[in-house]
C-alpha cells in the first residue's frame, strides 16, 4: 500500500462502481462515498425507511488486552469501564487532564480483559501515555478490521436471515461474535443515525464478501447502498455529535475558547460518579458542581418566521438538501448568544433543524433564540426554539 | 380512568377522509369536542391502504402524496404522528418503437435525456419549469384563503376581491400574459408553444386530464397542468411522494393526530342525514335511528351529499341547490392494483433500475391520449388507455411479501357513465384492456400477476361513497373552482344553513391530498363561533 494519495477501504472494489456521481468524502486519510446517486434523498429515505447500508471503515480502532485492559480504558474515558459486561458497548467522551474533551467513540467489552476502542481521531499516543504501570496491549487495528454500518427499521431482519445466531435478541448498545454465512464478525448494536441498526466489525480479507453478503440478503427489503451525507442528516437528527465540526478536541484547539467540556456538549451522562481516578475527573467534578458556561442544545428554526423573510423578497423558503456545517451566530435580543454548528432541514420531520452552543442562560428548552439566516445575500435573523436533542428518537432504536 | 362523555359535541364531522379528519384535528387543536363519524371501518375515505390479498397492500383509490399542505404538516406535526413520505424522483414513459422519455432527479440528467428527443426541448424544458414555478408562485396565495365573491358587495369579499386584483396586478407582464393562456388553452395547445417531441408534449399533457373528463386538446386543461406545479415551490418538502405505508398511512396520521388533541374518531358509523331544526344544523342521525347532537356539523361529503342527500334540499335557497344538481362528477377513471411474483419488465429499459422507483406512464402521443379521450366520450373505457403508475412496493418493500410486489395502475379513461353500465364482465374487460396495454411495454406483466383488483368509477363510488367515482369531489374544471365551487356565494365552506358547513374536495380548493379545505373549514368554523 502506497502512502502517497487517497487511501481506501476493503469495500473499494464493490463501493467505486456504484458511485455514479464520483462523489467521495475524505474521512481519516481514506476516502469513502458521499453519495451514490446523483441525489442523496433515497439513501437518505433508506436510514428512515428501509435500510441503509455505510462504509464505516474509516473509524479508528484499537483493540486493548490484558490483565490491565479495564483499568487502562478506566483511567482514560469518563464512564466507568469497570461496570460494563462482557458484550456490552459504551458511548463516551475522553478528556485532557483540564476536562476538556479530546474525542468521543465506543468502547466495547468484548471479554474480561478484551475490548475494542473506536475513535474518530488518531489516539495510539494517548493510551500509550496512559498505560504506563498498566499490564495491557494495545493493537491498532485500524487498518486490519474493516466496518459497515447496516442502519434502518429493516437492519434486524436482513441480519437476521444470515446470522448464525438469533441477532433479535441482540439489546441496544450490547455486542456479539457471530457469523454471517460462515463470515466471522463481532456485531454491535450502535450506529450513528439514531436508529435501529448494527455496525458489523470484519476482518480486511473477509470485507468483500460480508459487502456481497448483506447487499444480497438486503436487497428485498429495499437496502441501498449509502454514503456520508445522507448519514450527516440522520446524524443530526439523532443529535449526535461530529469532532471537527460541533466541537475541537482539546489536543487540537490553539485557544482555551475553543475547548469545551463534556457538560458543555450535553454529555454529562457520561462522566461517572463515584468512579476511579480518571484524566479530567477534577475538574470535571468541580464543573459538575460549580456549573458550565456553555450548553450545546438542538434549534428548531421557526417556519413562519423563515417565510416571512424570504417573502420580502418574493421568494418561497430555498433550503439546502445537504447538511451545513459553517459557524452560524445565534441572538437574543440583538445580542450574540451562541453559534449553531451544524444543521439541515429533516426531510422526515418537515422542519430545519440545528445544532447550537448557548450560553447557559439561554439553553433551557423552549426559549426563543435568533439564528442568522442568509436571504438573497442578506444577513437576516429567524426565529428558533432551543429544545433537547434527539429530535427524532424512535421506538424501534432500543426495541 | 373515567371519562366524561359530553352528552352534546362542540362539532360532528361527518366522513373520515382526509379532509374531514384535518377538519376535525384544527377543530380539537383550537379545544373543541369534535367527533368524527366515519361510514367505513377505517378511515382515509379515498386515502386508504387495505391488504386486498393476504401480504399484499394495496394504495386502493389514491395513490401518491401531491400537494398536502406543508403548514397542515407543521401545525398538526404529522410526521411526530408517523408521516413519512418518500420522494417520487423519475418519471418513466416507455414508447411503442421501443424508446423512452424519462426524466431524472438530476436536472442535468433529464436535460441529456431530453437531447436525445429534441436538443431544443431540453433547453425549453429548463425555461418552462420556471416559468411555471413563477406561475405557480402567483397563483398558489389563493390555495391559502377562502375565495371571496365577486357578485357580493359585503365589505369582506370586497376587501379580498381588492388584494387579489392588486396581487395580480403586481404580476408581470409577461406572468400575466401566461396565465391568461393558461387559463384559457389546452394543455395540447399550451404545450405546442415550447416543446417539439411528441412524447414530452403527451408525458406532460397527462397532467392537464387526470381525474377530469376532457381530453388534453380541451380548452381548460393547461390550468390543470399548473396543479402539479403547486408542491413543487414549497422546496424542500419536496410534495411528490410515496408514503410509507400508503395513503392510508397518511390518513392514519391525520387521523392520530386529531385524536391527540382530543377528537373522537369513530368508525362503523354511517350518518343517515343532519338533524335540522329551523335553519340550524344540530346534530346528525345515524344509520341505526340514533341521534347524536352537535353545536356544529361539517360534512365532508361530496357537495352532492351535502346539499341533496345529508339534508332536504327544499330548505336550501334554490339557486343553490340547482348549481349543485348541475355541479359536474362524471368520474373518469378507475384503478387496477395488481400484486406481482416479479417486477415488470419494460423492453425499453430492461431489468432492474431507478426508473421502476419514479412515476411510471404509458402516454406516449398526444393523439394516443386524444383517442383514449374519444372511447369515453363515446360511452366507453378506453381501449388503450392512460396509465400512471407506481410501484410501491419499490419504495416501501413492507407493502409486499419479500421479493413480491405491487404495483399500483391509475387508469383514464373509464367513464362512470358508461353505455350499459358497470358490471362484473365490464369491470374484467376493463381490467384486461389494462393489463394488455401494460403487457405491449412490459410483456412479463401477465405472467407475473398473482392477484388483480380492477376498480371502476362505480366501484369508488360504492366504496368510497365519491359521487359518480369522482377522485376530486366534482370535476377539477375552471367553471368549478374557486368562487365556483361548489357554488357562488357558498365556497366559503359555510352553507345557508346556521352550523353547517362542508369540507370535502368539492370545495375551495379542493382535489388531491392536499387538506386545505378541511384546514379553511375549520378556519370558518372557529372565525363564526359556532362552536
Amino acid at each position: 500500500m502506497t502512502s502517497l494519495g487517497t487511501r481506501t477501504t476493503p469495500f473499494h472494489s464493490r463501493t467505486a462502481p456504484l458511485v455514479r456521481g464520483h462523489a467521495w468524502r475524505r474521512w481519516a486519510g481514506y476516502v469513502v462515498p458521499a453519495a451514490y446517486d446523483l441525489i442523496h434523498d433515497l439513501e437518505y429515505a433508506a436510514i428512515r425507511g428501509t435500510a441503509a447500508l455505510i462504509d464505516v471503515t474509516p473509524l479508528f480502532k484499537y483493540r486493548i488486552r490484558g490483565a490491565g485492559a479495564a483499568a487502562l480504558l478506566d483511567r482514560v474515558v469518563t464512564r466507568d469501564v469497570r461496570r460494563a459486561k462482557t458484550g456490552q458497548v459504551l458511548y463516551t467522551p475522553w478528556c485532557d487532564p483540564d476536562g476538556k474533551v479530546l474525542d468521543d467513540g465506543t468502547v466495547t467489552r468484548l471479554g474480561e480483559d478484551d475490548f475494542r476502542l473506536t475513535s474518530a481521531h488518531p489516539n495510539l499516543r494517548w493510551l500509550h501515555q496512559n498505560a504506563v504501570g498498566i499490564d495491557a496491549d494495545i493493537d491498532d487495528e485500524s487498518e486490519a478490521v474493516a466496518a459497515l454500518s447496516l442502519q434502518g427499521p429493516a437492519a434486524r431482519e436482513i441480519l437476521g436471515s444470515v446470522a448464525d445466531r438469533d441477532v433479535s435478541k441482540l439489546r441496544f448498545f450490547r455486542a456479539t461474535q457471530a457469523r454471517l454465512e460462515g463470515i466471522p464478525v463481532t456485531l454491535t448494536r450502535t450506529g450513528y443515525t439514531g436508529d435501529l441498526g448494527y455496525e458489523i466489525w470484519v476482518g480486511n480479507d473477509r470485507a468483500e464478501a460480508l459487502w456481497d453478503l448483506l447487499v444480497a440478503a438486503g436487497n428485498p427489503h429495499g437496502l441501498l447502498p449509502t454514503g456520508l451525507l445522507a448519514m450527516d442528516v440522520a446524524r443530526i437528527e439523532a443529535g449526535l455529535l461530529l469532532i471537527d465540526v460541533d466541537y475541537i478536541s482539546a489536543r487540537l484547539a490553539l485557544i482555551e475558547t475553543q475547548k469545551s467540556s463534556p457538560f458543555e456538549l450535553n454529555l454529562g451522562w457520561t462522566v461517572a460518579k463515584e468512579k476511579r481516578p480518571f484524566v479530567g475527573q477534577r475538574a470535571l467534578e468541580a464543573e459538575r458542581n460549580g456549573g458550565s458556561s456553555w450548553a450545546f442544545r438542538g434549534l428548531v428554526v421557526d417556519w413562519d418566521s423563515l417565510e416571512a423573510l424570504y417573502a420580502e423578497v418574493g421568494l418561497p423558503p430555498q433550503l439546502p438538501s445537504a447538511a451545513w456545517r459553517t459557524s452560524t451566530p445565534i441572538f437574543d435580543g440583538g445580542r450574540q448568544v451562541g453559534y449553531a454548528t451544524s444543521g439541515c432541514w429533516s426531510p422526515l420531520l418537515k422542519k430545519y433543524l440545528a445544532l447550537a452552543h448557548l450560553g447557559s442562560v439561554h439553553a433551557a428548552p423552549g426559549t426563543e433564540v435568533e439564528i442568522e439566516v442568509t436571504i438573497e445575500h442578506r444577513r437576516k435573523r429567524a426565529l428558533a426554539t432551543v429544545t433537547e436533542t434527539p429530535f427524532f428518537d424512535p421506538e424501534r432504536k432500543r426495541a | 380512568m373515567t371519562v366524561q362523555i359530553p352528552r352534546t359535541w362542540d362539532a360532528i364531522v361527518i366522513g373520515g377522509g382526509h379532509n374531514g379528519l384535518v377538519c376535525a384535528a384544527y377543530l380539537a387543536r383550537a379545544g373543541r369536542k369534535v367527533l368524527v363519524l366515519e361510514r367505513r371501518p377505517l378511515v382515509g375515505g379515498a386515502a386508504v391502504t387495505e391488504e386486498v390479498f393476504p401480504g399484499f397492500r394495496f394504495t386502493v383509490f389514491s395513490y401518491v402524496v401531491s400537494l398536502l399542505r406543508p403548514e397542515i404538516i407543521r401545525d398538526l406535526d404529522l410526521p411526530a404522528h408517523g408521516l413519512n413520505v418518500v420522494p417520487l424522483e423519475s418519471t418513466f414513459n416507455p414508447l411503442p418503437d421501443g424508446d423512452y422519455l424519462a426524466t431524472w432527479a438530476d436536472p442535468e440528467e433529464t436535460r441529456r435525456e431530453l437531447y436525445r428527443h429534441s436538443p431544443r426541448d431540453a433547453d425549453a424544458y429548463v425555461e418552462f419549469g420556471r416559468l411555471m414555478q413563477r406561475m405557480a408562485m402567483a397563483v398558489k396565495p389563493i390555495l391559502g384563503i377562502s375565495p371571496p365573491d365577486p357578485g357580493s358587495w359585503r365589505p369582506k369579499d370586497l376587501l379580498a376581491m381588492g388584494r387579489l386584483g392588486k396581487h395580480f396586478r403586481d404580476l408581470g407582464e409577461k406572468e400575466l400574459h401566461a396565465l391568461v393562456k393558461l387559463m384559457t388553452m389546452s394543455s395540447a395547445d399550451y404545450l405546442s408553444e415550447w416543446f417539439e417531441s411528441e412524447a414530452l408534449k403527451a408525458a406532460k399533457s397527462a397532467s392537464g386530464i387526470i381525474g377530469t373528463f376532457l381530453g388534453p386538446r380541451s380548452p381548460g386543461t393547461a390550468y390543470v397542468l399548473l396543479h402539479h406545479y403547486m408542491g413543487e415551490i414549497d422546496g424542500v418538502f419536496r410534495a411528490w411522494g410515496f408514503a410509507r405505508g400508503g395513503t392510508g398511512a397518511v390518513s392514519e396520521s391525520i387521523a392520530s393526530a386529531a385524536r391527540s388533541f382530543g377528537a373522537e374518531v369513530r368508525t362503523d358509523a354511517a350518518v343517515e342525514r343532519v338533524l335540522v331544526e329551523g335553519d340550524r344544523a344540530v346534530g346528525v342521525v345515524l344509520g341505526d335511528g340514533k341521534e347524536l347532537r352537535a353545536k356544529t356539523v361539517v360534512s365532508g361529503l361530496d357537495p352532492r351529499r351535502t346539499f341533496l342527500e345529508l339534508v332536504e334540499p327544499a330548505s336550501l335557497p334554490e339557486e343553490l341547490v340547482s348549481a349543485v344538481e348541475r355541479f359536474r362528477f362524471r368520474g373518469s377513471s378507475g384503478k387496477v392494483n395488481l400484486a406481482l411474483s416479479e417486477l415488470p419488465n419494460f423492453t425499453a429499459l430492461p431489468g432492474m433500475g431507478p426508473h421502476l422507483k419514479g412515476a411510471i406512464a404509458i402516454a406516449p402521443s398526444v393523439d394516443y391520449l386524444e383517442r383514449a379521450y374519444d372511447d369515453a366520450k363515446r360511452g366507453e373505457f378506453s381501449r388503450r388507455p392512460f396509465l400512471d403508475m407506481v410501484i410501491p412496493s419499490m419504495l416501501d418493500p413492507t407493502m409486499a411479501p419479500p421479493g413480491k410486489h405491487v404495483m399500483s395502475i391509475f387508469v383514464q379513461y373509464a367513464p362512470y357513465h358508461r353505455n350499459g353500465g358497470w358490471d362484473d364482465a365490464s369491470r374484467e374487460a376493463f381490467g384486461d384492456a389494462v393489463v394488455d396495454t401494460l403487457a405491449e411495454y412490459a410483456p412479463n406483466i401477465r405472467s407475473a400477476i398473482l392477484h388483480r383488483q380492477v376498480i371502476t368509477p362505480a366501484d369508488i363510488e360504492a366504496v368510497t361513497g365519491l359521487s359518480e367515482g369522482n377522485i376530486f369531489g366534482g370535476e377539477l374544471a375552471l367553471s368549478q373552482l374557486f368562487f365556483l365551487r361548489p357554488s357562488p356565494a357558498w365556497s366559503d365552506h359555510r352553507t345557508p344553513l346556521r352550523g353547517y358547513y362542508q369540507c370535502g374536495s368539492g370545495t375551495h380548493p379542493g382535489g388531491g391530498i392536499m387538506g386545505a379545505s378541511g384546514r379553511l373549514a375549520a378556519n370558518a368554523v372557529i372565525a363564526d363561533g359556532t362552536a
